[in-house]
């Protein structure tokens, strides 16, 4: 039985670090992402993976790995997005471009993007707006390892996800994989 | 990560993180331009004034493209059919033209300060230097520093870098020296004495070798640079069949060396004189790759200059 997405923690403190998601806990929620990536795909040629840069890689490439051994395949279809250059932000902050590795056609594909964590939605928006340059796909789709929930600020939600937790905007969540773990940092009260 | 400065003037007042983070976003730039589609929408809600005060074909075109392909809004602008000719000043020119809303000046002038004088009186618009007189050319310089990396793995420490031909007209060759030493690279000059200035190598610390077969022998890059005749107004050098004779780059020198060294050239080439034809169009040449370069290069500056810009203005 895989977890099912929410973990919660109370906490009234301010300046708080906690640990969402533990080294074992987000073993088991990349396990049944991946298994939920393919449980109703029987074409893996028909998919294509793409790993938002640059911290949607690391997830990504925990994800595929998985995958991979659940299928018993290594023709995997799975690329690289930058979205740099399609932010709607890039004023406030200029980011360095990572790499975008897209080696195959997401033409009438069924494209899964896969992100660590959906807060706002804006990466998700230049995502979907960088695929356009790349060709027309069948259906995209979205798995994202938190999703931020009641923070959005465009209409974006997730196909997949590891787990919701809700959080103040002043908060910070971030994926540790050095730690294998995932942390919420934040000041005020959560609900 | 941004720029330390809000225009690019020249490669003189840039720090070797701006030359690191400019080249490192033109990498992913260009693999934008190996896409089916080449453009993205960085730039689209930006207007850029290309002001050409003097002729040019790559630069003018590289940038246009680049604007282009950011999706910008360009202008162009010729001093031949404009009000120049009816006396009205720079500064004038361009408080007109920045009234109509424009975000970006992307300059060449015959006047060596020229841009800098334009910065000085608008600092709160983002100026590009494509040439002044023989001061700098800073984004030929960036993209050469781009192609040198592509001949070869590793980066530009240590590089040895022969920059020939009319050193004392070209603000290629200054825009190179300050770019290369700040990056770590040894950078030698050679040309006929009389266009080789006479303080270089106390002034900016490079090498001096009067002969060409030498400093051909000690390179691994060899920037070659085209006789301004258009800027020298008394005579440097007998001829320029005796220039190619002594300082051309043909393919009996390159023959007579130990290793194959790449070439380059900003443009325009004047075959016969200081490059030969079997030179410019050989393997070793990689004229073209800087020209396609280029386009990279810019769009990495203008991109990079266009995201300081509502900085000043305190938008958030």
């Amino acid at each position: 039985m895989p977890p099912l997405g929410g973990i919660f923690f109370e906490s009234t403190l301010i300046f708080t670090m906690n640990c969402l998601l533990s080294p074992t806990h987000l073993n088991l929620t990349i396990q049944r992402l991946a298994h939920q990536l393919i449980e109703s795909e029987n074409k893996l040629d028909e998919v294509v993976f793409i790993g938002i840069q640059p911290r949607g890689s690391l997830l990504a490439d925990r994800l595929m790995d998985v995958v991979q051994s659940l299928c018993e395949t290594d023709s995997i279809q799975y690329g690289l997005l930058d979205i740099t250059f399609y932010r709607d932000d890039f004023r406030e902050e200029i980011r360095v471009p990572a790499e975008t590795r897209l080696m195959h056609s997401i033409e009438g594909k069924r494209v899964v993007l896969i992100d660590d964590v959906l807060y706002t939605g804006r990466t998700i928006r230049a995502a979907l707006d960088a695929l356009q340059d790349f060709g027309r796909p069948r259906q995209v789709e979205l798995c994202v390892l938190v999703d931020r929930r009641f923070n959005r600020e465009l209409p974006i939600q997730p196909d997949y996800f590891g787990v919701a937790i809700d959080t103040q905007s002043t908060e910070k969540v971030r994926v540790d994989w050095q730690q294998s773990s995932v942390f919420v940092f934040g000041s005020g009260e959560k609900f | 990560m941004q720029l330390s400065k809000n225009h690019l003037l020249g490669i003189k007042d840039l720090e070797s993180t701006d030359i690191d983070l400019i080249l490192s976003t033109a990498r992913q730039f260009k693999a934008v331009l190996q896409r089916p589609i080449k453009k993205v929408p960085s730039l689209r809600d930006v207007t850029v004034v290309n002001l050409f005060y003097e002729n040019s074909t790559r630069t003018r075109l590289s940038f246009e493209l680049a604007e282009k392909r950011l999706g910008a809004d360009t202008l162009n602008f010729s001093v031949s059919g404009s009000s120049v000719s009816k006396g009205e000043t720079l500064l004038d020119t361009v408080n007109n033209v920045l009234s109509m809303k424009v975000d970006m000046v992307v300059m060449r002038h015959s006047a060596s300060g020229a841009p800098h004088f334009l910065a000085r009186h608008l600092p709160n618009t983002a100026i590009i230097n494509a040439g002044d007189g023989i001061n700098e050319h800073p984004t030929q310089a960036l993209l050469d520093a781009f192609s040198i990396m592509e001949t070869a793995e590793g980066g530009l420490v240590g590089k040895k870098v022969l920059i020939v031909g009319d050193i004392m007209h070209s603000r290629v060759a200054l825009s190179n020296i300050y770019l290369l030493k700040k990056m770590g690279a040894e950078v030698m000059v050679s040309g006929p004495p009389t266009l080789v200035p006479k303080y270089l190598q106390a002034a900016l610390d490079v090498r001096v070798e009067y002969q060409l077969e030498k400093a051909l022998a000690w390179c691994d890059v060899a920037n070659v640079l085209r006789i301004q005749l258009e800027r020298q107004n008394q005579v440097l050098f007998s001829s320029l069949r005796e220039y190619n004779l002594t300082y051309g780059i043909t393919k009996e020198r390159l023959s007579r060396l130990d290793k194959p060294i790449a070439i380059l050239h900003p443009g325009p080439i004047n075959r016969g004189v200081e490059i030969d034809s079997e030179v410019a169009d050989s393997e070793q040449s990689v004229i073209l790759q800087q020209v396609e370069n280029g386009v990279a290069v810019r769009m990495a500056v203008l991109y990079l200059l266009a995201g300081k810009r509502t900085d000043e203005f305190g938008v958030k």
